[in-house]
């Protein structure tokens, strides 16, 4: 597996495609994508609803396998891999945050942020441990024993970015993970992202319909629609964004 | 994952939904009860019958016989020496014969045929003596009316039912078996009999007055005298069952402790018995062997020392076999509550499934394996299994503790002595859970192998 040194590539997709077949139509979900981000990026992937944003989030995650085309993370190409390793690189190259935050309502949040080490077979006590400092990063070190149910939406994302990290992966991936939240605790959630990215120099690929969300804080905005990538742009207004170029392959053709 | 996470995580499943799993569970219980129930009183029956038939000698009792006994027409087709020639069946020999390995006693078969006066009414009956030691090896004597002989020569005797009856007059009606015993031995209990018999003596004189030499017999001038005597017996026990039960036709009716039946040097019809009484020769003895598995090597000792000698011990085999087709047909019977319960075991997995659909997502998503998935099902069926085993199990000993109890109370009824007819040992209760949880997680396999086959992004998009 590649080192996430800056510059280096994290993510490459070659002309990707997913393909559903729903009764007699064919779903183009997406469509012959080729897009290369680099380690270290912050990429917001912008669309309309069944634009294929999230569709392309779950070939990079691992979740889904394309109909045709590569996807290729830190060197791993993904159509190659057997179940059994796919399941290794999501437990340890990914992370991922949901909107709908995806935490199990049975388990206090100390035991939901443990969850991927359980999967990792991390010893119990270095477990706890390292999900009280995960945590305590995210400023929840009171609420460990509380069930998800107990806390706000914000809380609960913020156990959940906890839980996405807690394997230190290399590549975050987050589907609309501001979109059950207000605009206050929206922004104190991506700036988390934000300083993840910065101080652990991780690559973050997020997935939102909100544009001003992602002109505040991605370095680069890939626009889909219908499937297909229609725009691809650096943005140097995000606030302290980090210098690294856009380096789409396909550029907008709007 | 590791083992105590997956134990950890299928515990904590179950307890979510405690109601419908222990629904479950309660189903994996009745079946396994039942199955317990039923191989209880299998078993139970089985070892009453082996006990019965081991007590009766059927299993353990080598018969050794002397080939000078005219009676033995067995003697005269094997092979060895004539029966002129062949050993006399004597007290050495007899010793020798306990010493052999596996044998736990050679008791000498004594029997006679005489008269018996009760009430100034003769009696005629095949008697025979009795080892002390079947007080506690033959269970003809443990439902017995009064008690065993009080010491080795007690001048007592035990008779079966039917001699009762008739000391008392009574003809038993064709087809009613089911006198009373205990009024039977009422009025006979501590009452005497009067036996008549006659006593072999060696007869020192040349001349004797009654005197019979052996006949055809190698005669080396030993001859004895018979002298008629009378002996008082106390009626001590009436026995409903048989203790003679292996000897056909030759059964006897009273039976006399054993040491006073040697003691009395009784005339045996059919012994060429030549020797003077003080060393006296046996008919037959009553080999019993520890274990019934030594019978024939003991049967073939007995043999190369020049007697005949038979055993019963092929019978033991369809015994077996009889009770291995009923077992099996009661776990059969037994099994079907529990191939019930295994559907419910299929059911509430595939509901939970359906159920924690999102939850299994998120686990595939945050970098779950299928086989960790499919180990959390398959924990949570086993963990199923192994309770609904455990009570299960509890459930059936009490099951047939109850059949058992009932049945008891019943046979009281119809003046049976109780019986222990139900039997639990714990390799049933062990291999009773086992079953449970293979079963359980036979169940298992096709929940597990969905959910682990569970498409993660259809999953999370479910709501």
């Amino acid at each position: 597996m590649e080192s996430s040194s800056p510059n280096s590539l994290a993510v490459r997709t070659e002309n990707v495609s997913r393909h559903y077949q729903m009764g007699e139509a064919l779903v183009r979900a997406v469509d012959g994508i080729s897009i290369d981000i680099r380690a270290g990026e912050f990429v917001a992937l912008l669309g309309a609803s069944g634009s294929g944003k999230s569709s392309l989030l779950n070939l990079v995650a691992g979740l889904d396998r394309p109909t045709s085309g590569t996807v290729i993370v830190q060197g791993n190409n993904l159509a190659a891999l057997s179940r059994e390793a796919l399941a290794k690189y999501r437990l340890h190259t990914v992370g991922m945050v949901f909107q709908s935050f995806n935490l199990i309502p049975s388990m206090s949040l100390l035991e939901n942020v443990e969850l991927p080490m359980r999967f990792a077979e991390v010893d119990r006590r270095e477990r706890s441990t390292q999900a009280r400092q995960s945590l305590e990063r995210v400023g929840l070190s009171a609420r460990l024993a509380h069930r998800p149910t107990e806390l706000s939406g914000g809380e609960q994302q913020r156990a959940s970015l906890a839980r996405a990290l807690i394997n230190r992966p290399k590549l975050l991936l987050a589907d609309e993970p501001t979109g059950n939240l207000d605009s206050r605790t929206g922004t104190e959630i991506m700036d988390l992202v934000r300083s993840f990215n910065h101080s652990l120099g991780m690559t973050v690929l997020m997935v939102t319909h909100e544009l001003a969300l992602a002109e505040k804080y991605a370095g680069r905005m890939v626009h889909l629609a219908d499937g297909r990538l229609v725009d691809d742009r650096r943005n140097d207004d995000a606030r302290n964004v980090s210098s690294l170029p856009a380096s789409g392959s396909q550029k907008g053709t709007q | 994952m590791k083992l105590y996470d997956v134990t950890d995580l299928a515990v904590r499943n179950l307890r979510q939904s405690v109601f419908r799993n222990s629904l479950t569970t309660i189903g994996i219980s009745v079946g396994v009860a039942s199955l317990v129930a039923m191989l209880s009183l299998g078993i139970g029956l089985q070892q009453r019958a082996s006990r019965r038939l081991q007590k009766s000698g059927l299993f353990d009792t080598v018969v050794a016989t002397s080939r000078r006994d005219l009676r033995n027409v067995r003697a005269q087709r094997e092979d060895g020496p004539p029966p002129a020639e062949s050993p006399a069946l004597d007290e050495p020999a007899r010793k020798k014969i306990e010493q052999l390995p596996g044998v736990v006693e050679a008791s000498p078969d004594i029997r006679f045929v005489t008269e018996m006066r009760f009430d100034g009414k003769p009696h005629l009956t095949m008697v025979a003596g009795v080892p002390f030691s079947a007080k506690s090896n033959n269970d003809a004597f443990d439902g017995m009316q009064g008690s065993f002989f009080s010491s080795e020569a007690s001048p007592e005797v035990i008779l079966q039912k039917s001699f009762a009856e008739e000391l008392l007059g009574m003809t038993p009606k064709p087809g009613t078996d089911n006198t009373n015993i205990a009024e039977l031995a009422k009025p006979l209990l501590g009452k005497e009999l009067t036996m008549r018999y006659a006593e072999r003596t060696a007869s020192p004189s040349a001349s004797p007055t009654t005197t019979v030499s052996g006949d055809g017999g190698p005669s080396d001038g030993a001859a004895y005298s018979v002298v008629s005597h009378r002996q008082a017996l106390k009626i001590v026990g009436v026995t409903d069952l048989d203790p003679d039960s292996m000897r056909g036709t030759a059964r006897a009716r009273v039976f006399l402790p054993l040491k006073l039946a040697q003691d009395l040097h009784v005339v045996q019809s059919g012994l060429r018995d030549t020797s003077p009484s003080d060393a006296p020769t046996y008919t037959s003895l009553s080999v019993r062997v520890g274990n019934p598995n030594q019978v024939p090597s003991v049967e073939d000792a007995i043999k190369k020392m020049g007697f005949s000698a038979f055993s019963l011990v092929d019978a033991t085999r369809s015994v077996r076999q009889f009770f291995a087709v009923l077992d099996g047909f009661l776990a059969i019977f037994g099994s079907l509550a529990l191939a019930v319960a295994s559907i419910g075991i299929v059911n509430t997995l595939v509901m939970a499934i359906l159920e924690r659909r999102r939850e299994i997502g998120i686990m595939k998503a945050l970098g779950a394996s299928d086989a960790d998935v499919r180990g959390l099902f398959f924990a949570e069926a086993g963990a199923m299994g192994l309770v609904g085993g455990a009570v299960g199990v509890t459930l059936g000993w009490a099951i047939g503790r109850l059949i058992n109890f009932g049945t008891n109370i019943y046979l009281e009824r119809q003046h049976f002595p109780p019986a222990q007819i139900w039997s639990v040992p714990l390799w049933l209760v062990l291999s009773a859970i086992a079953f449970s949880i293979v079963v359980s997680l036979l169940s298992g396999l096709y929940p597990a192998a969905r959910a682990a086959r569970l498409d993660p992004v259809q999953a999370l998009r479910y709501e």
